[in-house]
């Protein structure tokens, strides 16, 4: 086994950000608008690298899909402690409509031609929410998933998960190699701090086309339109306890 | 001794410059308050004084990122999980 982890990391509107819907409604407005990378991806990224820290694995691999501002993305990643970088460039409509079936696609593939061990990612990507790419990356490979992560911990050629679910955590064992998903407890990510990004500037970053990997990016999803939340309504005042209770009927509440 | 001083508030400098940049009263009004700071300082001539405001310049990067990091958590925490359905956390 090479020791090796792939950890994929998208490149998102910053969470912070307010986000805006163009006038055309056909999607967000992403021009000009901060960009960093998904928290849940940050997760993952951090949990490799301790992985590697603790010697449990010997390399890890930053993956990010999209045009050439990912390759930021990436370089955030190999400042946080990644080994190198594989760019998978897609530019314009394609990168539009690249979606969890696609990346999974790619990142399937990518993990059979560099050997890899564990294949970590976000739970889901906070702008488009699918919670996908982990499951469909581990139906491709035919592996095992341990998705909604919150503590890892290899056991000989066995890997340890307890998963975040409604109501409380799971704990499963699964073989390797396999994929999991980082959720939000999973730990602490690092700040890439400018003396780290410094030295990352050495790190190498691969660039390869969807088409070198033999997959197919169409999609299979049109987005038809895109609308903003509805607007919360303004609250009523009421004078007293009767006035209320008579609006909590009008209301048919009670 | 002067210089390798100087150049480790340089690099404080930089950094903190550089982790301004997600302030959340926005990057202009850390990069003033930074400034005027590090000028207040700017006489300083004893190495062991200003050993300590680099300690404290270090400390202050650490406070930054422990900010950054609750607020990206909670603001997490807060889309993500529904109070209701966790049974103890």
């Amino acid at each position: 086994m090479s020791g090796r982890v792939l950890v994929g990391v998208k490149r998102v509107i910053d969470y912070a950000v307010k986000i805006r819907v163009k006038p055309d409604n056909s999607c967000v407005v992403t021009d000009g608008v901060k960009h960093s990378m998904n928290p849940f991806c940050e997760i993952a990224v951090e949990e490799a690298v301790k992985m590697k820290e603790k010697k449990l694995i010997k390399e890890v691999v930053v993956v990010s899909c999209g045009p050439q501002q990912a390759m930021e993305t990436i370089r955030t990643a190999l400042a946080m402690g990644a080994d190198r970088g594989i760019h998978v460039e897609v530019t314009g409509k394609d990168y539009e409509n690249l979606g969890p079936l696609q990346v999974s696609k790619i990142m399937a593939a990518l993990a059979k031609k560099e050997d890899a061990l564990l294949v970590i990612l976000g739970k889901q990507a906070i702008d488009d929410d699918c919670n996908q790419t982990g499951q469909m990356t581990a139906a491709l490979l035919d592996w095992p998933q341990g998705t909604f992560a919150s503590e890892l911990s290899m056991e000989g050629d066995k890997i340890k998960v307890v998963r975040e679910i409604d109501g409380g955590l799971e704990t499963v064992k699964i073989n390797t190699p396999a994929v999991i998903t980082a959720d939000l407890r999973l730990n602490t990510p690092r700040y890439a701090t400018l003396p780290n990004i410094m030295k990352a500037k050495k790190k190498k970053i691969a660039n390869v086309k969807p088409a070198d990997l033999g997959v197919d990016i169409t999609s299979r999803l049109e987005v038809l339109r895109v609308d903003e939340p509805p607007q919360r309504e303004a609250g009523v005042k009421v004078e007293t306890v009767d006035d209320l209770l008579a609006r909590l009927k009008e209301a048919g509440r009670i | 001794m002067a210089n390798h001083l100087k150049e480790e508030v340089m690099k404080l400098y930089k950094t903190l410059l550089y982790l301004g940049r997600e302030y959340p009263q926005g990057a202009a009004y850390f990069r003033g308050r930074l400034k005027s700071a590090f000028m207040k300082n700017k006489d300083e001539k004893d190495p062991e004084k200003i050993q300590k405001l680099v300690a404290r310049g270090d400390f202050v990067i650490k406070e930054l990122e422990a900010l950054y990091f609750l607020r990206k958590y909670r603001a997490m925490k807060k889309r993500y999980f529904d109070p209701e359905k966790k049974s103890d956390t």
